[in-house]
């Protein structure tokens, strides 16, 4: 939170941007009626959330956190919130995955995707 | 040096698995029973010596990388405890599974995802580093959709479905906890974060953090606002995995990781403590009121087990000694009594193919022992005398009394009356009816011995369990989780 | 080259032209998810980076030549079963951290700064996360196109 200080407006307006982008999915996540809609919320979400957490990592006038020959290592951007995304990606697209086989099937089953028409199950 | 292994060894399984089982008959039942075994022992190997190390903490600075900078894994009572709970039940569920899931193709899949399930929560409970908790979450909960769409019929794929929408948006939820507490103490070390927030002033920042994580670990808990997933996905899995999905998935990564991060990670914030009891009481009374008129076994028991966690949040919410005594203790009774009568719904579906309460007849003569473990099973929820669920309840109820909150501690007793109401339903219905006429054309026996096994010996640890109260046990079991979690003793030894 | 020539003119995949560039790029598109992974402890990349790219060449050729083409090259348990070779890999390189005392502890030495050769066991678990990774992209994919609602109908 100190680094809103040292950014100033705009990465405050940066990071409300993103949780925007979150809320985004959030409210597609909740409210559409496709299944594939549905899909493609959950995916703005967490990519909102990953972009989030890269921002986090930014220090103002950094580079990128990689060692080489004749660099200097100060003044480089936190490489630990780009590692644990990378891990953070992978989950999430592994759940995608997971979601598309099963839409895949729930429209074998049902010839629809639309969830209004998919309940089985109630109560 | 051993503590790694939690992880390691259901891992290993689980790709040995998929590999060898598809193309070996037996490999993966056997095989992965042993390495449940195995992991059993460690678990009780490690009880005893959790009781004899210095300061009952032990760390292990995973690839010898120091402490606020590497992962480390932390075995303390409360994790020793739950690695018991967890492992006694994964083991119990595997033996059963080896004669359930003969009517499945693809079992070698079933096990490996099982297995998955299992590395999961054994590394949130040992885990001491938050990033690392939530990977091993995600392990753990996708194992759990598979398997929710284990039977890929139109029941299975629409809950795990719906599974999958709500385990995400709680998924996304701690993931923002996760960034929003890095970025504000720029550590990932449960035990730096809690030197670093203990020393702060923004009280502000730190409850919208919790209040965050907190609706996050509610979603995976099944608590009332959130708990509509719950009665579709857990009846739609099979009958093993029920068990442990309700048994214990939902109390590692909901419960266990509350009290972890509300006690011994961030101050003790009495608003959310507060909160946390009050929605345990809310959901304790609704589930119990949608579970009273189901027909569906399996559904029923999914709504008591909404009702049950209730119980379990109202002891922890209350956070005093006693109350979490009860919490404790009850999570441990729940976790054998619902994956009992878990067990036994699936014995019933294996003879009967169905899970309406009304199709059942004459079980009590064609399954004696598995009426014998219902009923203790179903007396034990209900919370009568000998059992366990009986103390565990007793002791909440007090703990409510001591907080001077009579009115807690009434709805308490109430909603355990009507547990006990509609457990009466479904002995009457399921297993104690009986009818003239033949059974029809399948002649029904009794289930194979594994299950008989798995069944029998859940219930009787649910009728000896009461006996860990007795003071010189309680001293082994409890004395050090309830230290542990009410005095911030976790700080103090990681750091030192 | 003949019998490749007749390939293309079949009903399957997409036109010739495509068939006919996929052909040309395709092993250096896979031979960068390789230098990607290889070179993955020195320059951005790894072993998730380069996998996915490896994922992406055999994608190509099952997009271009059309599922039935690959269905007799690409096994579907093969794919898995390298998956899993993967992930054994991994552990396996993991537990021998055992060997000098701790868990996932470096049991190779540093090496020389800025050689291929360097950096202890992050070379050999990026090739293991790029087997595990590819191979779990293919087999993914492979399970999404041959899904067929008749085979479940039985």
């Amino acid at each position: 939170m100190k680094k809103n200080k040292k950014g100033g407006w705009n990465f405050v307006l940066v990071y409300i941007l993103c949780l925007c982008l979150c809320f985004v999915g959030l409210y597609g996540l909740v409210m559409k009626k496709n299944l594939l809609k549905i899909i493609i919320s959950f995916i703005i979400m967490d990519n909102a959330l990953n972009l989030f957490f890269i921002i986090v990592g930014y220090k103002k006038g950094g580079s990128f956190p990689v060692f080489l020959k004749n660099r200097p290592a100060d003044n480089i951007v936190d490489p630990l919130p780009q590692a644990l995304v990378l891990t953070s990606i992978v989950i999430g697209l592994s759940i995608t995955i997971l979601m598309v086989a099963v839409a895949l099937r729930l429209y074998h089953r049902y010839k629809t995707f639309d969830i209004t028409k998919i309940k089985e199950l109630r109560g | 040096m051993t503590l790694p292994l939690f992880v390691v060894l259901p891992l290993f399984a689980a790709f040995i698995n998929t590999m060898v089982g598809r193309f070996l008959k037996l490999f993966s039942e056997v095989f992965v029973n042993l390495i449940n075994f195995v992991v059993l022992i460690l678990c009780i190997i490690w009880i005893y010596k959790i009781n004899t190390l210095n300061n009952n903490i032990f760390v292990y600075e995973v690839g010898g990388w120091k402490i606020p900078y590497g992962v480390a894994l932390v075995a303390d009572p409360v994790s020793v405890f739950m690695l018991f709970t967890v492992n006694l039940v994964a083991f119990l569920v595997g033996i059963y599974s080896v004669s359930y899931i003969e009517k499945y193709t693809e079992k070698w899949g079933f096990y490996s995802l099982f297995e998955l399930m299992l590395a999961g929560m054994n590394g949130v409970i040992i885990s001491g580093d938050i990033f690392n908790i939530f990977v091993f979450l995600e392990i753990a909960t996708i194992a759990s959709y598979g398997l929710v769409a284990f039977g890929t019929q139109k029941e299975e794929l629409e809950a795990s479905f719906k599974y999958m929408v709500l385990g995400s948006i709680s998924t996304g939820l701690i993931l923002l906890g996760i960034v929003l507490i890095y970025a504000y103490t720029s550590t990932l070390n449960l035990a730096d974060i809690a030197s670093i927030l203990i020393l702060s002033e923004d009280k502000l920042i730190i409850r919208v953090i919790m209040f965050i994580f907190m609706i996050g670990f509610v979603i995976k808990a099944a608590i009332v606002p959130f708990h509509w997933w719950l009665p579709d996905a857990h009846p739609s899995a099979p009958a093993p995995i029920s068990a442990m999905l309700s048994g214990v998935l939902i109390k590692t990564l909901g419960v266990y990781l509350i009290v972890r991060l509300f006690f011994n990670v961030f101050p003790i914030d009495e608003k959310i403590l507060k909160m946390i009891c009050y929605l345990g009481t809310l959901s304790m009374v609704v589930g119990v009121i949608l579970a009273l008129y189901q027909w569906d076994y399996k559904r029923l028991l999914a709504y008591h087990s909404i009702s049950q966690v209730g119980y379990i949040f109202l002891g922890i919410g209350l956070a005093t000694p006693m109350g979490i005594l009860g919490g404790i203790f009850h999570l441990f009774n729940h976790s054998l009594f619902k994956s009992l009568l878990f067990l036994t719904s699936g014995a019933l579906e294996y003879n009967f193919g169905t899970r309406n309460l009304k199709e059942y007849h004459n079980v009590n003569r064609i399954m004696p022992i598995t009426t014998f473990s219902a009923t203790i099973g179903s007396f034990s929820i209900a919370g009568i005398p000998p059992f366990n669920g009986f103390w565990s309840k007793l002791i909440i109820i007090i703990a409510c009394l001591e907080k001077r909150d009579i009115l807690l501690a009434l709805i308490a007793a109430l909603v355990s009356v009507l547990t006990l109401a509609s457990f009466l339903k479904v002995l009457k219905y399921a297993f104690y009816t009986e009818q003239k006429y033949n059974t029809g054309p399948k002649l029904l026996k009794e289930v194979p011995f594994f299950m008989q096994f798995s069944m029998l010996t859940l219930a009787i640890l649910c009728f000896v369990s009461g006996i860990i109260l007795y003071p010189n046990i309680k001293h082994i079991v409890f004395d050090g989780v309830i230290k542990f979690i009410t005095e911030n003793l976790y700080i103090k030894f990681i750091l030192k | 080259m003949k019998e490749t020539n007749n390939k293309n003119f079949t009903s399957s995949g997409m036109s010739l032209i495509v068939k006919t560039v996929t052909r040309w790029t395709v092993l250096f598109i896979m031979l960068y998810g390789w230098y990607i992974t290889l070179f993955g402890h020195l320059s951005p990349g790894g072993g998730f980076a380069g996998g996915v790219i490896v994922a992406l060449s055999f994608i190509h050729i099952i997009l271009a030549y059309g599922k039935d083409f690959v269905v007799k090259k690409i096994n579907k348990i093969l794919s898995e079963s390298l998956e899993t070779t993967g992930a054994l890999m991994f552990l396996s390189i993991s537990i021998m951290g055992f060997s000098v005392g701790v868990f996932f502890k470096d049991f190779l030495g540093q090496g020389k700064a800025f050689s291929l050769l360097s950096g202890g066991m992050i070379l050999p678990a990026n090739i293991a996360i790029m087997i595990k990774v590819g191979f779990g992209m293919l087999s993914a994919f492979l399970c999404l196109i041959l899904f067929s609602p008749q085979d479940e109908e039985k």
